[in-house]
């Protein structure tokens, strides 16, 4: 049973922030704050990935002299290429939040409904 | 032993900073705790042998990211006022909370039969990983292996990358380049026709 906690406690926490963020995306209305409670949830998605690949007692994916132990090299270039096209995706929902913000002058929800009727 | 540690110490900040995230109005700093939170997490990814990761996150996720989201709320912030308070919200809690919870316990029940932390004979070690490990130097010559995957096995991969955020490039320049020195006739013009 120690065991099994030991073994399995890193992706208990990831799926806790993972939570947090998809709980941040629901509950609020804030355009901003969804954004952000989105990218929580993306960072904890990168973090199980980087989880998976990690081998015990092994290295950084750089050979090296009289090392014998790499962690997998492969969730790690996924990642990077996810985290670069995450900031872009981002940075097109702020600019979909600057729109809205000229368009309707509130970047809440729930006034956002109230103005737009065909919502 | 130190790297659990290090390891529970990261990710008790890191779910202290989302908490905090939640539950603060404050936009301002919202944004600057989530700066924190990529920095912890950028450390993480060390502690976990993905340093590459970890200069990206670092650079891109607290970097841009947090000048990306400032520079957001310097636009959308009202005048005169020098923070931007989040409204208090009319949605019900518990209703999110039971499909987060729900969500959350479908998931860590998806992890018993996730090899146990860093086990060498998980599936995910023992099929193409080892062959990337053993022939990336003697085939590309580059001694860093996720370089050597990203930039010449999966070379078309990374062109589709560059693809991908020139198109988020130009979508945001279509959206918000240009557009507040239109005159306010024109925009209004405009949204009249959107209407129609």
């Amino acid at each position: 049973m120690m065991d099994f906690i030991i073994g399995h406690y890193n992706y208990w926490i990831v799926i806790v922030l993972m939570m947090v963020g998809l709980y941040t995306v629901i509950s609020r209305g804030n355009l901003i704050k969804k954004i952000i409670g989105l990218n929580i949830f993306q960072v904890s998605v990168f973090f199980l990935y980087i989880s998976l690949g990690t081998v015990e007692g092994g290295a950084a994916p750089i050979i090296a002299e009289g090392v014998k132990v790499y962690s997998n090299p492969l969730p790690h270039v996924l990642i990077l290429t996810a985290i670069v096209v995450g900031v872009a995706t981002t940075a097109l929902a702020l600019a979909l939040v600057v729109r809205i913000k000229e368009s309707y002058s509130t970047i809440e929800e729930d006034e956002i409904h109230n103005l737009d009727h065909s919502l | 032993m130190i790297d659990i540690v290090i390891d529970i110490t990261l990710l008790a900040f890191l779910a202290i900073t989302s908490v905090a995230i939640v539950r603060m109005t404050n936009l301002f700093a919202i944004v600057m705790l989530f700066g924190i939170f990529s920095l912890l997490s950028a450390g993480l990814f060390v502690v976990m042998d993905a340093p590459d990761v970890a200069f990206t996150e670092a650079a891109v996720g607290a970097g841009i990211s947090t000048v990306l989201m400032l520079a957001t709320l310097a636009l959308v912030k009202k005048p005169r006022e020098p923070f931007y308070n989040e409204a208090p919200h009319a949605h019900r809690a518990w209703l999110s909370l039971v499909v987060v919870a729900v969500t959350g316990a479908a998931l860590v029940y998806g992890t018993w039969d996730i090899p146990r932390f860093g086990d060498p004979d998980a599936p995910a070690q023992t099929h193409v990983a080892r062959y990337y490990i053993e022939n990336a130097l003697p085939e590309t010559g580059v001694p860093n292996i996720v370089t050597a995957v990203l930039a010449s096995y999966r070379g078309f991969d990374t062109l589709g990358e560059v693809a991908v955020i020139f198109t988020a490039a130009v979508a945001v320049l279509l959206l918000i380049g240009g557009r507040r020195s239109k005159p306010a006739v024109e925009k209004k013009d405009k949204r009249e026709q959107d209407e129609a």
